[in-house]
């Protein structure tokens, strides 16, 4: 009943679908960047889709098994090996007791979300068993797993153990979820938005700037979001004089993931799971829920663009995904019976 | 009172422009704006929390659209909820918005207050009174946020108002009291940060194993009181 962290990687960690209900006392979250992307790998491997799983940074994990399991994994392009053979994004994969599941660099992309059944069985702390790595709380020990450590896993659930003897034979599963919901990174990601706060405080060119040219992702991009070079994006309600220069020259108020901020000098920051929960600087804009699967595989050097949306589409958009995503709830269990 | 998404998932309830003008007023309308929305119960809200002059509002945009919204109507019927929690609330009974006053020891030995000397040559006012004023004044929390637990407080004494650091030290003790332009704040954990250190409290202002998990909410009154070395020392233990 546990997993052994043969190699931890680069950054890995204990995450669910976040710790909702207490961002009134400063808590971010955080979970899994791509909670939509957890849900499916959680789906594959006949867990709870709010199951733990692990987040996967760059790569570098191994995980070396202590007893039969399925797994699963949706995200950035990696290059994932049980043994000799390749375990593509989608597809529920079988793993003997003492096998040894690999994680290498991914070609495209950054992040990606293991489901395991049975799942990582951490304590739960103020609702979630996601790693608060800002904070050091919650996850396993509060921390990014090192090499070496020992996780928890739950029991098989009984479609868990239905899959184990399914995939006796084959291994790996024929069946898999849509493409984009498995493998999201793009080569050139374009992320749709809708208008911010803060939006008309922009003057036109920034407004052209945004919405027309191309941004690249800069070193400084973690869980709690990207910073972004380009073209300057300028204010223009004409704030100059000290009130420019103090640092919050907006009353700080919410932000979520997917707010997209502009400190004064103009670059543009997309938040992501783990930002704090309120921000002082201009809201120009918001990436879409259902993209927020591509502003999670943002990564150093990737070019970005924006798309303007109505909120309208936003939540046509996130519908009919929560629709695809129940048909293909119903198709796993014709596999699994 | 103004209401705009805060992408497609969230709302900010403007009830006010200002703060500073009126923090104890400002702060009291947005508790009153946050308690009518929570008492609505609306279907899909998730979670609630204040701000200085706002109430952001977290929901589930699928649990709208279940509870009879269309796509194009989600905001719409969101909005049209929290108005009318308002005209509703406006006959009812207020209740107290004083809420708590919370005594917050403070050690403010050289040893703690690394930039007392710093704002008393700033505010050119001998480090003992600045300590006084400090202690005299009582704050009321404005907002809760930065890192989890960290209380920004409103009602610092004029004169002690003080610049933030113009490079932010990269760690900050647990526990430090600090000072920045009109506010005065507590950082509860270890962490970067570009206030100006004045002491430090033996309180946890966070703990994850606690429910509610911060010492502070939005709308607390707070006093500090100085303790000596000794006394700090026994309740740090």
């Amino acid at each position: 009943m546990k997993i052994d962290i043969t190699r931890a990687g680069f950054l890995t960690s204990v995450q669910d679908l976040g710790r909702l209900g207490f961002r009134q006392f400063g808590v971010s979250v955080g979970g899994a960047l791509d909670s939509h992307a957890l849900r499916v790998a959680n789906l594959l491997v006949g867990n709870d889709e709010s199951a733990a799983g692990l987040e996967i940074t760059l790569g570098g994990l191994r995980l070396r098994f202590v007893d039969d399991r399925i797994v699963a994994w949706c995200g950035g392009g990696f290059d994932v090996r049980l043994g000799s053979t390749s375990v593509a994004a989608g597809h529920a994969a079988l793993v003997r007791a003492g096998q040894e599941l690999m994680f290498n660099q991914p070609k495209v992309g950054c992040r990606c979300w293991l489901g395991i059944s049975g799942e990582i069985d951490v304590p739960i702390v103020l609702g979630s068993r996601s790693t608060d790595l800002r904070t050091n709380f919650g996850g396993f020990d509060g921390r990014a797993l090192r090499d070496g450590d020992t996780l928890p896993l739950g029991r098989n659930s009984e479609r868990a153990k239905t899959l184990i003897n399914t995939l006796g034979e084959e291994k790996i599963a024929h069946w898999k979820p849509p493409h984009d919901w498995s493998s999201p990174a793009q080569r050139e990601p374009a992320l749709r938005f809708i208008r911010g706060v803060d939006w008309n405080r922009f003057d036109d060119v920034a407004i052209q700037r945004f919405t027309n040219e191309e941004f690249s992702v800069t070193a400084e991009a973690d869980r709690m979001g990207a910073r972004l070079d380009g073209p300057e994006l300028k204010r223009g309600d004409n704030v100059t004089g000290p009130a420019a220069a103090s640092s919050m020259d907006l009353i700080s108020e919410a932000v979520v993931p997917g707010t997209i901020q502009v400190p004064p000098g103009g670059k543009p920051i997309v938040l992501l799971g783990d930002c704090q929960t309120i921000g002082g600087y201009p809201k120009i804009a918001h990436v879409i829920s259902v993209d927020l699967p591509i502003a999670a595989q943002l990564r150093v050097g990737d070019r970005v663009r924006f798309h303007e949306v109505s909120l309208t589409e936003a939540h046509q958009l996130l519908a009919e995904r929560e629709r695809d995503l129940a048909e293909f709830r119903v198709g796993i269990k014709l596999h699994v019976r | 009172m103004e209401i705009a998404p805060l992408g497609d998932s969230a709302l900010i309830v403007r009830v006010r422009n200002q703060f500073e003008d009126a923090p104890e007023q400002t702060s009291n309308e947005v508790l009153r704006a946050l308690r009518r929305i929570a008492d609505a119960r609306i279907p899909g809200v998730i979670e609630l929390a204040p701000a200085y002059t706002t109430v952001a509002v977290f929901f589930d945009p699928l649990r709208v659209m279940n509870d009879a919204a269309r796509a194009d109507h989600v905001i719409a019927s969101l909005t049209q909820k929290i108005r009318e929690a308002f005209s509703r609330g406006g006959r009812r009974k207020q209740r107290d918005t004083s809420a708590r006053l919370v005594e917050i020891p403070v050690c403010y030995e050289a040893e703690f207050a690394l930039d007392l000397e710093h704002v008393s040559r700033q505010s050119q006012i001998d480090p003992i009174e600045v300590i006084d004023l400090h202690c005299a004044a009582q704050y009321r929390v404005s907002c809760i946020g930065f890192t989890p637990g960290f209380p920004f407080l409103s009602g610092l004494h004029k004169r002690l108002a003080t610049r933030r650091r113009s490079i932010p030290r990269k760690e900050i003790p647990a526990g430090s009291v600090a000072i920045a332009g009109a506010q005065t704040g507590i950082y509860p954990m270890k962490s970067p940060g570009g206030w100006n250190i004045i002491g430090r409290t033996p309180l946890h202002l966070f703990d994850p194993r606690k429910d509610p998990p911060a010492l502070l909410r939005p709308g607390d009154r707070v006093r500090f009181r100085a303790i000596k070395r000794e006394e700090f020392d026994r309740a740090a233990n």
